[in-house]
């Protein structure tokens, strides 16, 4: 046990088991770690590592089959680890708080904001309907809501995922918790609207004396609000200690692997860029118009407003932005998934913004897309080997040798050339993303677009597949344009970066320079907002 | 407002489809042998060739198809549904005559189905994969096998000879003359066993949909949102996933009023109801196309309007669709 003076919250030994079948017996082993008033803990891991699993232990919202089988969990004296149903209903909401992930999915989409945070003055409390109101609208008040009364009155889907996720705070904090247990609040947000709501957790946190529990996956943000940070890996605790010891000094080989792959904010030293552009885009425009029916009511987006970039050959080019920048449009216009309203595209000298739909099918090999969501982009039902060969095949290579080939991809990615038989669902989340990149590669493609490539893998993961493109662009002498909202990741592999917002470039040029030098007010606002900002530019670059 | 004048605006789509529907059963009609004249002939044991040519001409049946065709979508746009030549009365007031059974039917064995469905699909879905969850799915799979007349003649069976509880068939005793509560009592006794009859089966379907879109909304995030809370099982429910599963439900109430509609013909003609189903399936027999024709009509507005409800309902209950529109 570490020492900690007057704990709120003492996990010691805490076990929880995983139904037959799962690929370990245990999602936790002997859990210990207590957490003191007016502290905020940071509990980190990768996927997998159990952190989640313990924050629901702790309120026992553990699903049907997953159970508690040891140790105990004592919040003020109580172990909550054998308390009844009852007990425990008291417990949650009034004593321990929790917010979640995605705050869109973690509210319910048919009751109003007012109704549901209302709801826990109704359930724990004997105040009138009346007070409620008031209590809610403070509360609303309290978390930075613009409009209070209006967002009170508001469904979650009339809300921007900031709003939303401030109103699950007030409501988490409506009874004045003792414990605020966050799973991975801000992991769903814009870099910009994290940073906010990460400054809210803290301010609330100060002002109420709550002691906070937070569970995310990433260094910057511990380095950003923790106390104390807790490492956890395969169910177990590995390491902790306070924030500054963890960070700087860390003991432990998984913490010290997992320090090494936060990518760190400072470019590589610039390459040499080609002089030849073999991607040339021209004020290229896209407008989405919809809800309107003859003409009436029309909502026009301009979702890519004239951006014009040029990529040279073998360099990489890192479109960054948050959410609704347009930068995902834009990339699918490139290849030609959605057709531009206006501009050019000119690769190899063809304006792809001006070819037939035919001859985008037989161009596509000369360009080729990495997709995001490596779970949703690959067909369960077919074998992985299938999935890379099938370009090839549709290109006409005969089915033997696109086989022959998809063997030499599975290993020029690092993969086991034996797997092209296994099925997506039998791979890593980093495995799929190197099929998927295996997929893109098999066209032999002159021009690589990945669209958030790396964003939902866990860091280690993430500086590996990173590590691959880096060598895999000097071996293939590929040109990609790299989309990100991870301005680390986009200092870590892009030569050129531009930064969108709104559809627009609101600033571009060599990595080194944006990052180092930021002209435009809204590029130094998201430099100025990545969590751990000093701890992730004290960091020396990665080098192939 | 937005909501009705979208829910308007697919009502007036729904006209052209609703015409296609006429001219299809009139044609269809037509391949059939016989006509009226031929019914009432039988009907008046037989006549001569010379009366049966006045007949046809006297009710229009000698001009050619699409003349016939023209005709009567003609005196369909003024309102005008025809004459009946079998009853001897303007079809609409044959359909209004015979409307109120069919609706009080309908009503009934939908609100049972409906209610009962959720109740036991909200039970099932609690108990998922034990007794009370196996033992409604079985019923729900029985219910749902087993052809409707063959539960309607066992209902007569077993509650109007064996027992004696409940009335046979008709829609009200004719016997004795009643009239306010009285009545009331009378025909609902009368409608009990139509209304299990047809409701069983949409009880299972109902059943079977809440139960698994229950247990899809109960693995939803806001639930354990919910729970964090410290709301208790029965809140939770009642509170956040009831009306979210009972999305799904609404939507297959505009899908399966066509199908009750359908269904009421087999259980009118079990139980001897003088409802709509049983009308239409007279004037199939009698080839009295008007009368037919003005069912099929008065059958499309009937669902049509029930998706119109439908529409609106479901927009009351879920704030999203205004937005998306």
């Amino acid at each position: 046990m570490s020492a900690v003076d007057n704990p709120i919250l003492t996990i010691d030994g805490l076990s929880v088991k995983l139904p037959k079948g799962a690929d370990r017996s245990h999602a936790l082993n002997g859990v210990s770690l207590a957490i003191a008033a007016n502290e905020i803990v940071c509990v980190v891991g990768e996927s997998g590592s159990g952190k989640s699993v313990m924050a629901n232990a702790i309120m026992r919202l553990l699903p049907g089959e997953v159970a508690i089988d040891g140790g105990r969990v004592l919040f003020e004296g109580k172990d909550l680890a054998s308390a009844s149903n009852t007990e425990m209903r008291k417990v949650r909401g009034a004593g321990i708080a929790m917010i979640f992930q995605e705050p869109m999915t973690a509210l319910n989409p048919l009751r109003t904001i007012g109704d549901q945070i209302g709801e826990m003055f109704e359930i724990h409390t004997e105040l009138s309907k009346k007070e409620i109101k008031a209590r809610v609208l403070g509360l609303l008040a309290d978390v930075h809501i613009p409009d209070p009364a209006q967002a009170a009155r508001a469904y979650p889907h009339e809300l921007s995922g900031g709003q939303r996720q401030r109103a699950m705070i007030a409501m988490a904090l409506a009874l004045d918790p003792r414990l605020l247990i966050a799973d991975e609040p801000t992991t769903a947000l814009d870099v910009t609207t994290q940073a906010q709501i990460l400054k809210l957790i803290k301010e609330l946190q100060s002002r109420r004396n709550t002691a906070v529990l937070f569970i995310t996956h990433d260094f910057g943000v511990v380095a950003e609000i923790a106390d104390r940070v807790v490492v956890m890996q395969h169910g177990n605790v590995v390491e902790q200690g306070s924030v500054k010891d963890v960070l700087t000094n860390p003991q432990h080989p998984y913490t010290q692997q997992l320090i090494a792959a936060v990518p760190p904010l400072t470019a590589p030293p610039p390459r040499a860029l080609s002089d030849d552009i073999i991607l040339d885009l021209a004020s290229v425009s896209k407008t989405y118009r919809n809800g309107g029916f003859l003409g009436r009511g029309v909502r026009v987006t301009h979702a890519v407003k004239s951006v014009s970039l040029k990529l040279p050959r073998g360099a990489t080019l890192g479109i960054v932005g948050e959410s609704g920048s347009g930068k995902s449009t834009l990339a699918r216009c490139i290849i030609r998934l959605i057709d531009p309203d206006g501009g050019s595209i000119l690769l190899e000298g063809k304006d792809w913004a001006k070819l037939s739909r035919d001859e985008v099918r037989r161009e596509t090999q000369h360009i080729q897309m990495v997709f995001q969501d490596p779970f949703a982009s690959l067909n369960p039902r077919r074998k992985a080997g299938d999935l890379v060969a099938q370009g090839p095949i549709v290109h006409g290579t005969p089915r033997a040798d696109a086989m022959a080939q998809a063997e030499e991809l599975f290993r020029l990615v690092g993969l086991d050339p034996s797997a092209i038989d296994r099925f997506p669902h039998e791979f890593s989340g980093g495995q799929r993303q190197r099929i998927g990149l295996a997929r893109a590669l098999a066209l032999k493609p002159d021009v690589l677009v990945a669209d958030e490539a790396v964003s939902a893998l866990d860091v280690s993961v993430q500086a590996q597949v990173l590590k691959m493109l880096y060598e895999l662009r000097e071996r293939l002498g590929l040109s990609i344009v790299f989309i990100t909202h991870d301005l680390r990741v986009a200092a870590q592999i892009c030569d050129l970066v531009a930064v969108m917002k709104d559809g627009e470039v609101v600033e571009h040029g060599l990595a080194g320079e944006v990052f180092g030098n930021p002209q435009h007010a809204y590029t130094q606002a998201l430099l100025a907002s990545i969590p751990g900002g000093d701890f992730a530019r004290s960091r020396v670059p990665l080098t192939a | 407002m937005r909501i009705l004048s979208l829910a308007g605006r697919r009502l007036a789509a729904s006209i052209p489809t609703l015409f296609l529907i006429l001219i299809g059963v009139f044609l269809l009609l037509q391949f059939a042998p016989g006509d009226t004249v031929d019914a009432m002939m039988a009907q008046m044991g037989g006549g001569d060739a010379a009366t049966a040519r006045e007949l046809r001409k006297f009710y229009g049946l000698d001009l050619s198809i699409p003349m016939q065709l023209g005709n009567y979508l003609w005196r369909l746009i003024r309102l005008d549904l025809g004459f009946s030549s079998i009853y001897g009365k303007p079809v609409a007031t044959v359909i209004i005559e015979r409307l109120p059974p069919t609706i009080l039917l309908m009503t009934a064995s939908l609100s049972f189905a409906f209610f009962f469905g959720l109740l036991l699909g909200v039970i099932a879905a609690r108990g998922v994969n034990k007794w009370p969850d196996t033992l409604i799915s079985t019923l729900g799979l029985v219910f749902y096998a087993t052809p409707s007349f063959w539960f309607g003649l066992m209902a007569i069976v077993v509650f109007s000879i064996y027992l004696q509880w409940l009335p046979a068939g008709g829609f009200e005793d004719i016997g004795a003359v009643q009239s306010g509560f009285g009545r009331t009592i009378d025909i609902a006794q009368h409608l009990i066993l139509p209304t299990l009859t047809l409701g069983l089966i949409f009880l299972a379907i109902y059943l079977r949909i809440m139960r698994a879109s229950m247990l899809e909304v109960l693995n939803l995030d806001f639930v354990r949102t919910a729970r964090a809370k410290g709301l208790d099982e029965t809140r939770v429910v009642a509170k956040h996933v009831l009306r979210n599963a009972l999305l799904p439900m609404v939507t297959l109430i505009g899908l399966q009023a066509g199908t009750m509609l359908g269904g009421s013909v087999v259980v009118e003609s079990v139980f001897s109801l003088p409802g709509l189903g049983r009308l239409a399936y007279e004037s199939v027999v009698q080839r009295d196309l008007n009368t037919l024709l003005g069912i099929v009509f008065v059958s499309a507005l009937l669902v049509i309007l029930v998706n119109f409800l439908v529409d609106l309902l479901y927009a009351r209950l879920d704030p999203r669709i205004q937005a998306e529109g």
